[in-house]
């Protein structure tokens, strides 16, 4: 049956309609301007296809700035931190879902507590004693990693997940000899697929955006990452009126993270619902 | 349903039947094998954790009874930091204002937007897959991006959005993030722009839950679109709404990087919320000691929202 266009479904249409280009028409505008001369992207009234097409922009911002040092560091960080955090967040979240031990609980209920707790409530302490122990006095890109790879986030994420696996699993591998190291590496592990590539993802991008961590530890320029490093930029872009520069930084700042979330669309959205609705 | 789950069950309990020497020490022995395992695969995750986040959070409580400068180190002080906060400051008057004016407009513009998104897009449509992508994208997006997007879609002469408003017949288009007066809105609107889409995720979720008959018997009923949204919709997402509720509330508390980024708390005092004076009278101004008895009141405020959450999950859950 052909369904008709009744009043109703037309103003859902332009209800989604409304709703779509509220949530990406400004994603829309920094690509266009991103490919215009900076005296094009304010013109009254606007211009949404670039008149003039100026993709050199994409070129001139590697000169202009330190663009590739900051992806560099950026992509290191990320990479590391996600690295850590999946090895020893799901590895203490086998200990917390499969072995019996006194204290075990409270242990994790203090885990659970850090959660509500925002870090610019005990970044001051955080940042004070990592300034007299690390490198630099903080100023190097092991303040970051230290700081991101231990969250316990995943120990949360991963100890969700491993309840929903049956323990008979685990009980007839321990039958057949199997210590709890290989149960973990043998059986959690391979099952836990879908769950370590929610959490790889989600550490990876929040590490990837992470703006405040380093904006407070790194200040030389060569320690940059991309948010810091176009942050920086954008002041520089503002005054000299370079708009076009600015928006091919942030659209090189912003793609990454749009390709990774495309491939693995899934992942992110059973992570959300991992560790936001259920238990 | 909640963010936080209590870990499951208590240790088993052991039998209260008295063993045999031999036995219990067999079972002493196990319990101590058991704990050193345990502890092997906590540790590598727990030495980071506690350095980081455990010790610094402990530390926040005595710093804020200090004086502690740039220069020097912590002395005891007493309880003079905060005796000062709640009765001497009024910057911190202005910052718990604006806290509270963000959390009071954001939450439920976030809350009725991303409902509403999400009864748009639980059916099926042509095209729903690529809208529900297109409104998870701004959370995703990093702040910085959106803030350099933002600030000059909103620049108040040349501005897009400005000369959309101009167009419509307004005359005289806000100043957005320039203007005192206009600040908090604008931060308020990009902040329902980025969080709508994850919240509406949630919303879904809860969605798809109601199980189809209740909406035909509704329809039998002669029950009309709008009376089964308020009757049939609501009641059963009430888990749900409560979620969001306590969630968007705990998130506007703690705002702080879509403010730092937009206008690092100005123009003057304008959006100058409680994590950004944090900040401030810390990093900017070297006053570690006072800035960490702010920090403690940041702390408390979201440890009762939390509770408040924990607690009425438990009642709905029995």
């Amino acid at each position: 049956m052909k369904r008709s266009l009744t009043p109703g479904r037309v103003g859902l249409y332009a209800g989604l309609i409304l709703a779509a280009a509220f949530l990406l028409l400004p994603f829309f505008w920094m690509v266009s301007s991103s490919l215009k001369p900076d005296n094009d992207v304010f013109t009254i009234p606007v211009r949404w296809i670039p008149e003039v097409f100026r993709p050199s922009n994409y070129i001139d911002i590697w000169t202009k700035s330190d663009m590739g040092i900051w992806l560099k560091n950026t992509l290191i960080l990320s990479v590391v931190v996600t690295a850590l955090q999946l090895f020893t967040g799901s590895f203490a979240a086998y200990g917390f879902s499969r072995i019996r031990f006194p204290g075990r609980d409270a242990l994790f209920l203090a885990y659970l507590g850090t959660l509500a707790v925002p870090w610019q409530a005990y970044m001051i302490p955080q940042y004070k004693m990592m300034a007299k122990v690390m490198p630099n006095g903080g100023d190097s890109l092991l303040s970051i990693i230290v700081l991101q790879a231990f969250g316990a986030f995943g120990v949360f994420l991963m100890k969700q997940f491993y309840e929903s696996i049956p323990e008979e699993l685990s009980e007839s591998a321990r039958i057949d000899g199997l210590s709890e190291y290989g149960i973990y590496r043998r059986i959690m592990l391979p099952l836990s697929v879908p769950a370590i590539a929610s959490l790889g993802l989600l550490t990876f991008v929040n590490t990837w955006n992470d703006f405040l961590g380093p904006r407070l530890y790194l200040r030389t320029r060569p320690n940059f990452t991309i948010q810091v490093g176009l942050k920086v930029f954008q002041a520089d872009a503002t005054q000299g009126s370079q708009f076009g520069l600015l928006f091919a930084g942030s659209v090189i700042s912003v793609l990454p993270i749009a390709i990774i979330f495309m491939l693995g669309q899934r992942y992110f959205v059973e992570g959300i619902a991992t560790s936001g609705m259920k238990g | 349903m909640s963010t936080t789950a209590l870990p499951e069950g208590a240790p088993a309990p052991a039998s209260q039947v008295p063993k045999a020497p031999s036995q219990r020490k067999r079972r002493s022995k196990l319990r101590l094998r058991n704990t050193l395992m345990g502890w092997s695969f906590i540790a590598p995750n727990f030495v980071g954790f506690a350095v980081i986040t455990l010790v610094p959070i402990i530390a926040l409580f005595y710093y804020s009874c200090t004086k502690w400068g740039a220069l020097g180190d912590a002395q005891w002080l007493g309880l003079d930091n905060f005796e000062k906060l709640f009765t001497r400051d009024p910057r911190f008057k202005t910052a718990l204002w604006n806290t509270l004016y963000y959390t009071a407009l954001h939450m439920p513009l976030t809350l009725a937007a991303s409902l509403g998104l999400a009864v748009l897009l639980n059916r099926k449509l042509r095209g729903v897959a690529f809208f529900r992508t297109a409104a998870f994208f701004p959370y995703i997006t990093s702040i910085v991006a959106i803030a350099i997007v933002w600030n000059l879609l909103l620049s108040p002469d040349y501005g897009p959005v400005n000369q959309i408003l101009r167009f419509l017949g307004v005359d005289n288009p806000p100043g957005w993030t320039v203007s005192a007066t206009w600040a908090m809105p604008a931060i308020i609107l990009v902040g329902t722009w980025r969080e709508m889409g994850y919240y509406m995720l949630l919303f879904l979720a809860g969605l798809q839950t109601i199980p189809p008959e209740l909406y035909e018997a509704a329809k039998l009923d002669g029950a009309g679109a709008v009376k089964r949204f308020w009757h049939v919709t609501m009641p059963c997402l009430r888990p749900t709404t409560f979620f969001v509720t306590v969630m968007l509330t705990i998130g506007s508390m703690k705002v702080f990087d879509l403010v730092f980024v937009m206008t690092a708390g100005g123009p003057g005092r304008s959006t100058m919320v409680i994590s950004q004076l944090i900040w401030q009278q810390a990093f900017v101004e070297g006053d570690y000691g006072y800035a960490s008895a702010i920090a403690v009141v940041l702390f408390f405020l979201c440890l009762l929202f939390t509770i408040i959450q924990f607690m009425v999950n438990r009642r709905s859950n029995k």
